[in-house]
């Protein structure tokens, strides 16, 4: 399987920015190891946009954090993490601070709590950029401050302004802004556009969009909601408890889903128009199983619709189904 | 079903001094018990308010709510009545529970503030109405939930216990702010289905106040969509969101992520300040309809900047919008139906 994984890179030609093998992340708590990613494989190329999809508990969040290593400490990390073909794993702290901003970086959600209240934003744009170069001139931080908020759509007049006399939209740009700052070439988005407007959200999603075609970066989008990723990614990676359970291209994932758990969550977000949504709202009975006591075989199995007795003895692996398109589920490709 | 009405009549708030913000600018709206209508409009649009005012949370500044006819009361009782009647559903179910009350204690709080125990018209007790109250709301069954608290739930079933506590009042109409946003997609269906459910058994009203569209599609009759304190169109869903007539409308439907081959129309800035609504049409310095010439094309750029459009219905079943292209168009395309429409 990882065999033909590396073909398909070599095929389209482009760099892998972001290579996650057999990564899997296990939190230590009382009550005991909690696993919540499961050997998870994923590529970001550049000028590629990548979408992991799953609800809140599926890993999606904790794999972000690993790409620059800013898992809790209380987490155990296995397998491999390259960035620009680096492990960030093994890495040591001075090519981790190196790595971070400037090889790649992230755009946390919650912008007006990312930022600092009693700073103006160009001042938080412009710390980055000062620690990674010293030495470099004023003048020239102010330039490429301004330059940035161009970048995101925002007046360079706005620097001097603190996060307060933003609006919710305006503060998503100026983390994008912060997160571009030392040119990286490998964005990772934690929902960007959630808390936000149907309208600014088309905005903010604009913004990257623009980017990841002008800047030639690789770009990595985790949410809840997936046709935000149906509307702005390339591929889309599904999550849940903690493995991937379908990848593919992204409107084929959203509009015909393979996984059972794909479809029921490409059915919660209805087509307006599509008769069969109308006043038939879909839903999954049932809640995420809980990491300290997974069922055993697939851990979808108790509130999948499709479930027969042989999901229940073994994890069913993730197996290409079609050309480019992987689901992890024994009866998908049924006759 | 003899249903109950409730109407706002030309209701506006305003806060703050000058210049003031007029968070509602002279709103109608009217819903029936049975009936979902969804709100909908994006941040600072002025639909929370006016989901509070017609929960009797907030006074009007001016207009008034009836219920049946009968204007809303600003005495202690009467607005207490009035409240068991009509019931606010909150967002974000963690932080509307208290986390030191079991889920026996959140939802008999209603029924104990009003007397309902000693009242009930079958004689069921204080647990007997809150078990019925929370299998209403699924969750099933209710007993073996008695005890929890609500860091022991999920968010799914923290939601139903926030809407079991609006059910045991038995009210007949429930305003939801936003009631899914905050829960997961695979839970999201659920509670949708639910609030259709009791509309169905209990023939509730449901006024249900969001920003996503597909919601609305999803379980909603008609739809109202508001825009700087002001709502500039309202129909049956599927006249709002399959013929939009208003830009506004037009141009928060074409970014909807799933709508495909409709061509974006991402509209610049944001909401402008409500202590500064923009002269004439509310919505024309941001009007894609206005930028693109359309409205000149059509003679009514001059208006659109200088006449502040009524919501007006159009030529078309229960559709109406305030927006003076909508109109000239909608009556240049059907000018003779208007006619015999008048006379039928």
């Amino acid at each position: 399987m990882a065999e033909d994984a590396i073909v398909v890179d070599e095929s389209l030609g482009s760099e892998t920015l972001l290579d996650l093998r057999s990564l899997s992340v296990t939190y230590q708590t009382d009550q005991g190891p909690v696993p919540a990613v499961r050997g998870v494989d994923l590529t970001v190329r550049r000028g590629e946009v990548v979408g992991v999809a799953g609800e809140s508990g599926c890993g999606k969040s904790t794999l972000a954090s690993t790409v620059l290593r800013l898992q809790p400490a209380t987490a155990t990390v296995t397998g491999e993490v390259l960035v620009s073909g680096a492990d960030v794993i093994t890495m040591r702290w001075g090519e981790l601070r190196a790595l971070r901003w400037a090889g790649a970086s992230i755009v946390f959600q919650g912008a007006l709590h990312a930022l600092n209240p009693v700073q103006s934003v160009g001042a938080q744009i412009g710390e980055p950029i000062r620690i990674h170069e010293p030495g470099i001139e004023d003048s020239e931080v102010t330039a490429r401050i301004s330059e940035l908020l161009q970048q995101v759509g925002l007046s360079p007049s706005r620097a001097a302004m603190y996060p307060h006399q933003l609006s919710g939209g305006q503060r998503q740009r100026v983390m994008i802004a912060m997160a571009l700052a030392c040119r990286p070439a490998l964005i990772v988005a934690d929902e960007p556009t959630t808390a936000l407007d149907v309208m600014v959200q088309a905005q903010v999603l604009g913004v990257l969009e623009k980017l990841v075609k002008d800047l030639d970066v690789g770009m990595m989008i985790i949410s809840h909601d997936l046709s935000v990723l149906a509307s702005s990614c390339d591929r889309i990676v599904v999550m849940y408890a903690g493995r991937v359970v379908e990848e593919g291209p992204a409107h084929a994932v959203f509009d015909r889903a393979l996984h059972p758990y794909t479809a029921a969550l490409s059915a919660a977000f209805p087509r307006v128009g599509d008769p069969a949504a109308r006043f038939a709202p879909a839903g999954l009975a049932g809640d995420p199983p809980d990491p300290t006591s997974r069922p055993p075989g697939c851990s979808f199995a108790p509130r999948c619709p499709l479930a027969i007795e042989a999901c229940r003895e073994a994890e069913p692996e993730l197996r290409e189904i079609e050309p480019g398109r992987w689901a992890a589920c024994i009866r998908v490709g049924e006759p | 079903m003899t249903g109950s009405v409730w109407r706002a009549e030309n209701v506006h708030v305003s806060f703050g001094t000058t210049p003031r913000s007029r968070a509602l600018d002279g709103v109608d709206l009217e819903i029936r018990s049975g009936e979902i209508v969804a709100l909908v409009g994006e941040s600072g649009s002025g639909k929370t308010t006016l989901a509070r005012v017609i929960t009797g949370l907030q006074a009007p500044t001016t207009g008034q709510v009836l219920l049946d006819g009968e204007p809303l009361g600003t005495g202690q009782r009467a607005l207490r009545a009035y409240r068991r009647r009509t019931q606010l559903i909150l967002q974000d179910p963690l932080g509307a529970l208290n986390p030191r009350h079991t889920v026996y204690e959140s939802v008999a709080e209603g029924i104990r503030l009003h007397g309902l125990a000693a009242s009930d018209p079958e004689g069921r007790s204080e647990a007997e109405l809150v078990a019925a109250a929370l299998s209403s709301a699924g969750l099933r069954p209710p007993e073996r939930l008695f005890l929890r608290y609500p860091h022991e739930l999920s968010g799914g079933q923290r939601q139903r216990v926030l809407i079991a506590g609006s059910l045991a009042l038995s009210p007949e109409l429930l305003i939801a702010d936003e009631p899914v946003s905050s829960l997961d997609a695979s839970i999201r269906g659920e509670i949708l289905a639910l609030l259709l459910r009791l509309r169905e058994t209990l023939g509730l009203g449901v006024l249900v106040v969001t920003h996503d569209l597909g919601l609305a599609w999803n379980i909603a009759d008609r739809v109202a969509v508001m825009y700087l304190g002001r709502i500039v169109e309202s129909g049956s869903t599927e006249e709002v969101l399959q013929r939009p007539q208003h830009p506004y409308t037009r141009a928060l439907l074409s970014v909807v992520p799933e709508i495909e081959g409709m061509e974006q129309t991402i509209l610049t800035g944001e909401i402008p300040d409500p202590a500064r609504i923009p002269p004439g049409c509310r919505f024309h310095p941001r009007c894609p309809a206005l930028e693109r010439g359309e409205a000149s094309a059509a003679g009514v750029d001059e208006a659109c900047r200088t006449q502040d459009p009524r919501l007006l219905p159009l030529p078309l079943p229960g559709h109406a919008a305030a927006c003076h292209l909508a109109q000239v168009r909608a009556g240049a395309a059907t000018g003779t139906a208007t006619e015999s429409g008048r006379t039928s």
